[in-house]
């Protein structure tokens, strides 16, 4: 099973909480104040670290889809 | 396991459930809630919910339909008023018993009063959906608000208020804000951040009373300074919701005490969220964390060691707060630093570095959250502070 992560960007204020749980998959563009999604359909190996920076975005900006 | 009770309707709660089934529970679910509403998000209610006015389904965690879908039988508007470990029981405040085979307590924080100074007339606070909506009402412009306490919760509604055009003054005991978290240096950058959008400071400012009145109330400081307020904030501090706890066999101390895995004194007994008091190996300090994201994780924590897992929760805490365009993002632990180094200060950011027991503890970032992730690394890591910070 593959994932494919998707960022609000409207609803993202920047948090960078996704980043520390999962910086290979998330960025920070500080000037934005927005995260930047580093890979949209990361491997399996990811998923832990992808679905916990879902669950502590306080925005509630990132959601996985399973493809 | 057959049937967990959570109680408490809050954050920490959703995701204890949601790490229960997670973690492949397939029992029972009961969640008591005291408030009326479906578990919502306060992070809002001092920030953009306050100045838009606040509604709870815009700030709800998850959807109506979810805890259907989750198998959770919801008894919201009931508050638990007693435990019996002994006949796994818990109380509800209209006399109804509810069994537990396991059991989360997650009921959070309640906001200290000002009952010491006798009558003060109206005075508002900010914990819930209603205070905030109560609150937004009076938040009308040109109007003065006076807000007591300088904490976060206190500054924020301090920057929203003004935001909205009310004219705001803030009273606080300390000489600087917030520096008994983060130290004079920091502190005074808050100040001087809230003044320059024209928030007024009474630092060092005993409260001796609050003369309550047709057109609004006098605020009397201990230095002579009489203020005028048409509406009163207190965000004097909270405490850990405990009280129906007492004498039940659950250990209790500031808070509910529990393991290094979360489980409390009481066999079959988990907490989490800001009510629990718990030993965070990595700090190597009993701590209690009244932060969101501690609460998100927590109440997953615990949820797998209800169901028998044994492993310590050893979190680098989180924390953020918005006060006008300063965006502040804490990581680590500030209390007790030893050392405070401030990297970087400008008008708009600032990156201060907290150590103590000569290793990295907290790192607060404001405009600057893309330096936390390094930080939040070296924390877990214990890198000494001599290698983060440069002489
Ligand atoms: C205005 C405001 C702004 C905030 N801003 C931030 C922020 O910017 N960043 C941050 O990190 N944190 C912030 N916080 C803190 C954060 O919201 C809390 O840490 C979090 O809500 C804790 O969740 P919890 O589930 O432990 O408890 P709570 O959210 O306190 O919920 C506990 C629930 O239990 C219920 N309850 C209590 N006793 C009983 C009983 N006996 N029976 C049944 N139910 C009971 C209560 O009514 C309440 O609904 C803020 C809090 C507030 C109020
Ligand atoms: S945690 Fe959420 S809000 Fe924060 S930067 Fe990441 S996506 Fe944006």
């Amino acid at each position: 099973m593959s994932m494919k992560v998707i960022v609000d960007l409207q609803a993202c204020q920047g948090y960078a909480c996704c980043m520390m749980e999962a910086p290979a998959v998330f960025d920070l563009d500080e000037s934005a104040g927005k995260a930047i999604l580093l890979q949209e359909t990361p491997t399996d190996d990811l998923r832990a670290q992808v679905d916990s920076a879902a669950r502590v975005c306080p925005a509630r900006a990132i959601t996985v889809e399973n493809g | 396991m057959r049937r967990v009770v959570v109680v408490g309707a809050s954050l920490a709660a959703v995701h204890a459930i949601e790490g229960l089934r997670d973690h492949g529970y397939a029992g029972e679910i009961v969640l008591i809630g005291a408030e009326p509403h479906l578990p919502y998000d306060r992070p809002p209610l001092s920030k953009e919910a306050l100045h838009q006015g606040p509604e709870v389904d815009k700030v709800h965690l998850r959807a109506p339909e979810w805890y259907a879908d989750a198998g959770v039988e919801l008894r919201l508007g009931r508050r638990a008023t007693a435990l019996d470990p002994a006949r796994r029981i818990v109380v509800l405040d209209d006399g109804t018993p509810e069994e537990y085979d396991g059991m989360v307590l997650a009921t959070g924080s309640t906001p200290k009063t000002l009952s010491t100074l006798g009558d003060v007339g109206p005075v508002n606070i900010l914990r819930t959906v209603d205070d905030a909506v109560a609150l937004h009402g009076q938040l009308i412009p040109g109007r003065h608000l006076v807000v007591l306490g300088a904490g976060f919760i206190g500054l924020e509604v301090a920057a929203t208020a003004s935001e909205m055009g009310l004219d705001v003054s803030v009273v606080e005991l300390a000489p600087v804000p917030l520096t008994r978290v983060l130290g004079d240096e920091v502190g005074q950058w808050f100040r001087t951040h809230q003044e320059a959008h024209g928030v007024q400071l009474h630092c060092g400012s005993v409260l001796d009373g609050i003369d309550p009145g047709a057109g609004g109330s006098k605020i009397r400081l201990h230095n002579g300074t009489v203020l005028s307020a048409d509406l009163v904030v207190a965000g004097v501090g909270v405490t850990p919701a405990t009280g129906w706890l007492e004498g039940s066999g659950v250990r209790l101390a500031d808070g509910v005490v529990c393991d290094k895995s979360l489980r409390t004194s009481v066999p079959g007994v988990v907490a989490a969220g800001d009510v629990t008091r718990w030993y965070n190996a990595l700090f190597d300090e009993e701590m209690r964390v009244e932060q969101w994201t501690n609460a998100v994780e927590q109440g997953r924590h615990a949820a797998a060691s209800l169901l028998g897992a044994d492993e310590a929760y050893t979190p680098v805490p989180y924390f953020w707060s918005d006060q006008f365009n300063a965006k502040m993002r804490f990581v680590g632990r500030a209390n007790a630093a030893e050392q405070v180094h401030v990297e970087r200060m400008d008008d708009t950011s600032m990156v201060a570095l907290f150590g103590r027991d000569g290793v990295l503890r907290g790192a607060l970032c404001v405009n600057a959250a893309r330096r936390l992730a390094q930080y939040s690394r070296a924390i877990r890591d214990q890198v000494p502070w001599g290698d983060v910070v440069e002489p």
